[in-house]
């Protein structure tokens, strides 16, 4: 009899005598998960599976284990928390402590009128300056937040989506006049300005318009920025809008096929785009669908990369992407659990081979994190790094029955919702009909569900709560700083020199018009001290403001 | 007997809608009407919706810190235009200390992450004044 017949026959054996008259005394709960999971794996469930075309060697196609043929064993991911808030003075100072904590990098908050292209100014920014992430204006604040912090030395991020032209030409020219040429920076840019409309919806501008921005930046950095990638996918934002582990990962996934689409359609050639392509995304406590999740994506991307769209260069086939932990698992309820959260997380994270990680801070359900917590979000990492071996083996959990049947699994379903994307137009028009929306909104309310049934345990929440409030120190947002940055603005607006600033807009709203890449308009204007809000205004009259679909 | 019927609303630049959503969708199986505002609503919008739409209870949402701001500001319109009678409810990332200040206020409660929907739902009837 052949092997897995053999196997076939011994566990319907151990199902019908040893499990059954255990299971008489001890039966089992119900398992709540999102997918479905059998009690055991075997090597029936991967029966399929063939290691040279399914799993491959590290460094090569399909990429599965990973993208690299030494995994961590030569270096490390990236630590990459994001931070910023109040004055650039304060961004600066906690990026320095960040930094002086172990972090590689810098990965800028800014608030939400700067994210908004909004002014400190501005009557729509009353009450958020400086609150959510660091207030940045003008190239004059971003020459602060860097003071002192060596450009070309580190890795710059940025969580600014739709007005990321401006932002990343103030950072470019900052580090210019401290200088470092543009092209010896390493920059990821959060291009995906898509998922802005069903996330966090921290959308300024229409789809084209947006989309014309983010392709004029990248068509731009293909020519002038040779260290900089491009984040052409965000599942990190649907996912803590509430989606499942799948729709996350086939929306982000669907996603950069639309900017792979429009770079093709501006005659980039694929490995151009593919080979600077990278992803932001969402990592749980689910802690095997997140490792599967990782290596399903890494398989179904090379092979989509090839198949699809032809791509040729391996780094265009390489799917590199760096985890946030889950702000939406924080819970106010007994906060220190919290750090139990995002240690899981971050070890599935590493478990799949993420290339930087940001571990989230354990007040987060308060406010934003203070030096100590954001300190202890970095040490998380760090003990994962230094203290557990997971990172001394390419892959661990590569050949687990359980792990290579779930991440077949999790492609597949993968596969299949890209298709219910793809019957319904792509993504822009899934977008644009409310059919995303709708998807993420259900998914959510059906986890809230789970949660008050208490089918799906949180601890602190609706099992194992205590009265107890808990006692700690959060960080609290200066009142100051909005006077202080519109006093900022007042005064920058006097000292520069305003002719030049209005020219600079001049020739951007012409250009905005035409078919012009706006990079060098947008260089000029940024360099003459025009602000975030000026400029994303003339680019508000020129391509309009997002108006969601109704609710 | 009339149904409750509630405003849902978001006011500034915060676009976190999750929790919003899941209340409308939740306290909608509970019997009640609530229309939701959408995003990027100044206080007056909101006030003239809540006077349109003639709502018993006006749930407010912030997460990003705002709240100290808008949320008294939407209570003295509503008082001007003589809604006196609305439950306020707040809702989203709203710490300890804002809470006490907020009450002073106007705010009736607010509800922090982690609060079931049928604690909202019961809160609202036990509280609500017509």
């Amino acid at each position: 009899m052949d092997r897995l017949a053999e196997m076939e026959k011994e566990q319907k054996r151990w199902e019908n005598t040893t499990l059954k008259k255990w299971m008489e005394k001890h039966p089992e709960r119900e398992i709540s998960s999102e997918l479905p999971k059998q009690r055991l794996y075997t090597l029936q469930d991967i029966a399929n599976l063939d290691y040279l075309r399914d799993l491959g060697f590290p460094g090569e196609y399909p990429y599965t284990r990973g993208l690299n043929p030494t995994g961590y064993r030569s270096r490390l991911w990236h630590i990459a928390e994001s931070s910023g808030f109040g004055t650039p003075e304060d961004t600066n100072k906690r990026w320095k402590y960040l930094i002086d904590q172990g972090q590689d990098g810098v990965s800028l908050s800014c608030d939400l009128p700067t994210q908004l292209g909004y002014d400190p100014d501005d009557p729509l920014a009353e009450g958020q300056v400086g609150v959510v992430g660091g207030s940045c204006p003008s190239l004059k604040e971003v020459e602060t937040m860097f003071d002192g912090i060596p450009m070309d030395k580190i890795r710059i991020r940025g969580s600014t989506c739709h007005p990321h032209i401006v932002l990343y030409s103030m950072i470019m020219t900052a580090a210019e006049k401290k200088g470092t040429p543009r092209d010896r920076l390493t920059m990821v840019v959060n291009s995906d300005v898509l998922n802005e409309y069903v996330s966090r919806h921290n959308y300024i501008f229409p789809p084209e318009g947006a989309l014309r921005l983010t392709l004029d930046f990248m068509e731009y950095g293909m020519k002038h920025l040779q260290k900089t990638s491009y984040l052409l996918g965000t599942g990190y934002t649907v996912a803590e809008a509430g989606t499942t582990i799948v729709q996350a990962a086939a929306i982000m996934v669907a996603t950069a096929f639309a900017y792979i689409e429009r770079g093709l359609e501006r005659g980039i050639p694929i490995d151009e785009i593919a080979s600077r392509a990278g992803f932001n995304i969402h990592v749980g406590t689910s802690f095997f669908e997140e490792i599967a999740k990782f290596r399903a994506l890494r398989r179904l991307w090379a092979r989509l990369m090839k198949e699809k769209f032809g791509a040729k260069r391996e780094t265009s086939l390489q799917f590199r992407f760096g985890p946030g932990t889950g702000g939406s698992l924080l819970t106010a309820q007994q906060p220190q659990n919290n750090i139990v959260r995002v240690s899981i997380a971050a070890l599935a994270a590493i478990l799949g081979g993420a290339h930087f990680l940001h571990t989230s801070s354990f007040d987060e359900a308060y406010s934003i994190p203070t030096e100590e917590s954001a300190s202890l979000a970095i040490r998380t990492q760090h003990v994962i790094a230094y203290e557990t071996g997971v990172v001394d083996v390419i892959d661990p959990l590569g050949g687990s029955y359980y792990v290579e049947a779930l991440t077949d699994q999790i492609e597949n379903e993968i596969l299949d919702y890209l298709k219910k994307i793809e019957a319904r137009g792509g993504i822009i028009k899934a977008i644009e009909s409310g059919w995303i929306q709708s998807e993420i909104a259900q998914s959510a309310y059906l986890k809230q569900r789970d949660i008050e049934s208490g089918k799906q345990v949180v601890v602190g929440v609706n099992k194992f709560v205590s009265d107890e409030e808990p006692v700690f120190k959060i960080h609290r947002s200066d009142p100051n700083v909005a006077h202080d940055m519109r006093e900022r603005v007042t005064k920058l607006k006097k000292e520069r020199d305003n002719n030049a600033a209005k020219r600079c807009l001049a020739a951007l709203e012409r250009a905005a018009t035409g078919r012009d890449n706006l990079v060098p308009f947008v260089l000029e204007a940024v360099r003459n001290y025009a602000t975030m809000g000026e400029i994303c205004g003339v680019l508000r009259g020129v391509f309009g403001e997002y108006r969601p679909p109704s609710c | 007997m009339r149904r409750i019927r509630v405003l849902l609303a978001k006011s500034g630049l915060d676009g976190h809608d999750r929790g919003v959503k899941v209340l409308m969708m939740g306290l909608r199986d509970e019997g009640m009407e609530v229309i939701y505002t959408g995003l990027r609503q100044t206080p007056e919008q909101i006030v003239a919706t809540a006077l349109e739409e003639d709502v018993d209870v006006l749930g407010l949402s912030s997460l990003s810190g705002g709240h100290n701001i808008f949320f008294p500001k939407m209570i003295d319109m509503l008082r001007e235009k003589g809604m006196d009678n609305v439950l306020i409810i707040g809702g989203g990332i709203i710490p300890e200390e804002d809470v006490q200040f907020l009450k002073k206020k106007g705010v009736s409660t607010i509800f922090g992450p982690g609060t079931s929907i049928k604690k909202i739902a019961d809160y609202i009837r036990n509280h609500v004044r017509r």
